[in-house]
């Protein structure tokens, strides 16, 4: 499961020195919870997302571990703080072991 | 074939049972988890805010939404879903505030349950009962 998977994030493009600020992440993916059984009353293996993490400038903002009850093209919103001009990076994990990223500038001043 | 009174008592303590005997597994399966997470500290009710709608009409994204001011670390379980953990959060040294949100899937109506581990180690819980009116375990 590697197909049509993209990341999106909103983050402010600029920030005040230490004041909290909203993150908004989605990525588009199917999120196969492993409970579900075809029509032939095989289940269907899990593919989900296992794992998300933001980081800013190489320093952690939050990792977060996902399981199959989180719904399809997961949504994490959460708020992060900056005393410099950087870059935040996102990555997610597949359970096929790929993995997706994207990257967002900020200014602060 | 004829039902006689003893056999309808029978079937109906059997119903019953086959009726609650899936919820208990689940709670089982939920005080697991908590167990692990708090790793033998006592938990405490309070000083976690768990946000979720009282009644969500799609099981398959319910919003929910965790503030716990000084936290490192939160789990969110659905107390009746097969397997009860739902997210875990840990919070970096970037992290603005102890705040999260995500939608989830929930396999009918039941509480979901925030856990939080604070800096000092202790686990602080909060609970919100969500009605479900469409399930999201799909099959």
């Amino acid at each position: 499961m590697a197909d049509n998977v993209k990341p999106r994030v909103r983050v402010p493009r600029s920030a005040a020195a230490g004041e909290a600020f909203e993150i908004k992440t989605l990525i588009s993916h199917k999120m196969e919870s492993g409970q579900r059984k075809d029509s032939d009353g095989n289940p269907i293996p899990r593919s989900i997302i296992n794992h998300f993490s933001c980081d800013f400038n190489g320093e952690n903002v939050i990792q977060a571990a996902l399981e199959g009850a989180i719904s399809t093209n997961p949504y994490i919103q959460f708020e992060a703080s900056v005393e410099e001009s950087g870059t935040f990076t996102f990555t997610w994990q597949d359970d096929d072991g790929s993995e997706y990223t994207d990257s967002k500038d900020i200014t602060v001043g | 074939m004829q039902f006689t009174r003893r056999d309808t008592l029978v079937m109906g303590a059997g119903a019953a049972v086959a009726t609650f005997m899936p919820l208990q597994v689940f709670a089982d399966a939920t005080e697991d988890v908590s167990a692990e997470f708090a790793m033998g500290e006592a938990i405490t009710d309070g000083g976690v805010e768990l946000t979720a709608p009282e009644i969500a009409e799609n099981g398959n994204t319910v919003p929910i939404s965790v503030n716990a001011p000084g936290a490192v670390a939160v789990l969110i379980l659905a107390t009746g879903n097969p397997s009860p953990k739902v997210i875990g959060f840990n919070f970096g040294p970037r992290a603005g505030g102890q705040t999260a949100s995500t939608r989830c899937r929930l396999a009918g109506t039941q509480d979901v349950v925030a856990l939080a581990k604070m800096a000092d180690g202790s686990v602080k819980r909060a609970s919100a009962t969500v009605k479900v009116t469409i399930g999201g375990c799909g099959g």
